[in-house]
């Protein structure tokens, strides 16, 4: 590994951990983040003989730390603050990882992440602001990945900055009230984050790699909040929905649906880790949340050999579970694809009928076409083609078009 | 740090409210305010006339103008405020939270600038 791929390790693992304690201990986010990315730039200069430090985390945490002091010591405003930044303790230049060992670092970590996802803040300015201080992207990264102009997000994440700096956003650790409040919209932000990546079919693009991110996150999170279960199985829903990232797309782009998949390209060590903590969830049996019921039907599709051996009934009977707590036509519109394949058309064009009404529905594309695929199943062709064109005027990615006038053709 | 709680209702529900239920609600401001005022957080506060009694004063080219209403035609209108001390925007939030008319309307959290 070259010392630059190192570099490149260590930015992913520690950047965060880095800024959350640097964060604390200069009071400035701001600060906090130049200095860690001036102590990463300064290692790629220092380590190019390929001469690494005995500890690469714990140099870059003196180097950050040097970095702030040396810049208090030019401002007279943050002069006072002095005194704490030398004594940084020898903890916190080693840069542990192992928060359940090391509260004072776990609660660096919650105060960063619960800060960055304040829902004071527009959303769109909470997935930017951890992406840039917790996963370390650049702006340019993140501008590219929710396809807006640098610009832009270099404006949005500024307003956010100073939002959190003159409207009193406290960076602290939320009371266990607070956090059970606002642990979902943290969850919310991660998923979100995820979601962005889950359509795109260059998985080595930046916005390809949002899913590693948020992985990552999901991973942080749970070393941080060990007893939630919704954090462990937000964290599975990701790893085994990403397990099936390869399959989904073929060479061209389109999406390959599940029930065609190559299910030889589905990555198994991610299904295991994912099916091993989402059973180690539900046998906690502390209520499952809507995470959670994703996860378990996830895990239901990553473990069945072929689409035909997919336990549908079962996840029929989830999603069920899932329109009680989220009670949405979009689990409907999925309840019915596994009734279909559970008992058949008939019944699940009757749950269709149920949510036929939703103007949401109405305009949104993968209704009508799974509509058309019950019907066509039924042999009403003439209604199956109406709604697949339904559904082709509705599409809005190329790949997605491609797909239906494929299936409009087969009817022909 | 301070902030000014900008209290937005619509003003009409006054006038067709029965009289027990106004006075529950202003009951509830008047409890707030000690309440804010025995923690040290009231700074100050007090309710508007309504929006049809204001009046917006525009300066141009040195020429006084002026306009009979508020600054803005909105469905919901100022009401009245609250200046507040709390630790930080998560405190000024719980405070908000127990205005009346956050239930019907909108508080506007605004920190003040503080002058160097």
């Amino acid at each position: 590994m070259s010392v630059a791929d190192e570099i490149t390790v260590l930015h992913e693992a520690h950047y965060g951990r880095l800024v959350a304690t640097l964060t604390r201990v200069t009071r400035s986010l701001e600060l906090a983040e130049d200095v860690v990315q001036d102590a990463f730039a300064k290692a790629l200069t220092s380590w190019q003989d390929g001469d690494l430090p005995d500890e690469p985390v714990a140099w870059l945490a003196r180097t950050a730390r040097n970095a702030a002091i040396d810049r208090f010591r030019h401002d007279r405003l943050h002069r006072e603050r002095l005194p704490e930044l030398t004594h940084m303790t020898e903890l916190e230049s080693k840069t542990e990882t192992d928060f359940t060992s090391h509260p004072a670092l776990r609660d660096d970590m919650l105060r960063l992440i619960f800060t960055c996802c304040h829902p004071a803040l527009r959303i769109d300015a909470r997935l930017a602001l951890t992406l840039k201080t917790i996963c370390g992207l650049n702006t340019d990264e993140i501008a590219r990945a929710f396809i807006v102009p640098e610009q832009t997000m270099a404006q949005r994440i500024v307003r956010a900055k100073q939002k959190i700096g003159l409207a009193g956003i406290a960076y602290r650790v939320p009371d266990s009230d607070e956090l059970e409040e606002r642990l979902p919209g943290v969850l919310a932000v991660i998923y979100l984050i995820f979601n962005e990546s889950y359509l795109s079919s260059r998985s080595g693009s930046v916005r390809g790699r949002l899913a590693d991110q948020a992985i990552g996150l999901g991973r942080t999170l749970c070393a941080v909040l060990p007893v939630y279960p919704e954090a462990k199985a937000l964290l599975a829903l990701m790893l085994l929905q990403h397990s099936r990232h390869l399959a989904r797309f073929d060479e061209t782009g389109t999406i390959v649906l599940l029930k065609d998949q190559d299910r030889t390209l589905w990555d198994r060590p991610r299904i295991n880790e994912g099916v091993e903590l989402i059973n180690y969830v539900f046998e906690q049996g502390h209520g499952v949340g809507r995470y959670a019921l994703q996860a378990a039907i996830a895990s239901l599709h990553c473990q069945a050999s072929t689409a035909a051996n997919t336990d549908w009934a079962q996840i029929a009977l989830l999603y069920a579970e899932l329109a009680k707590i989220d009670p949405s036509p979009v689990i409907e519109l999925n309840r019915a694809v596994a009734v279909g394949e559970a008992h058949g058309p008939e019944e699940a064009i009757a749950v269709l009928s149920g949510i036929s009404e939703s103007r949401a529905m109405q305009r949104y594309h993968l209704f009508h076409s799974t509509k058309a695929e019950m019907l066509l199943r039924l042999n009403r062709e003439p209604e199956a083609r109406t709604a697949f064109e339904k559904a082709l005027s509705l599409a809005s990615s190329d790949s997605e078009k491609r797909f239906l006038r494929e299936r409009i053709d087969t009817i022909d | 740090m301070q902030y000014l709680l900008m209290i937005h209702d619509t003003e009409a529900q006054w006038q067709t409210m029965p009289e027990a239920e106004a006075g529950e609600i202003i009951g509830r401001y008047v409890a707030l305010g000690e309440s804010l005022g025995k923690a040290g957080k009231m700074l100050g506060g007090e309710r508007l006339q309504p929006s049809h009694t204001a009046t917006s004063v525009r300066v141009r080219d040195g020429e006084t103008q002026l306009v009979d209403g508020p600054f803005a035609e909105t469905k919901e209108q100022l009401g009245g405020y609250y200046l507040i001390e709390a630790d930080d925007l998560d405190d000024a939030i719980k405070i908000a939270a127990q205005i009346p008319a956050a239930e019907t309307g909108c508080i506007e959290v605004r920190p003040i600038w503080v002058m160097e």
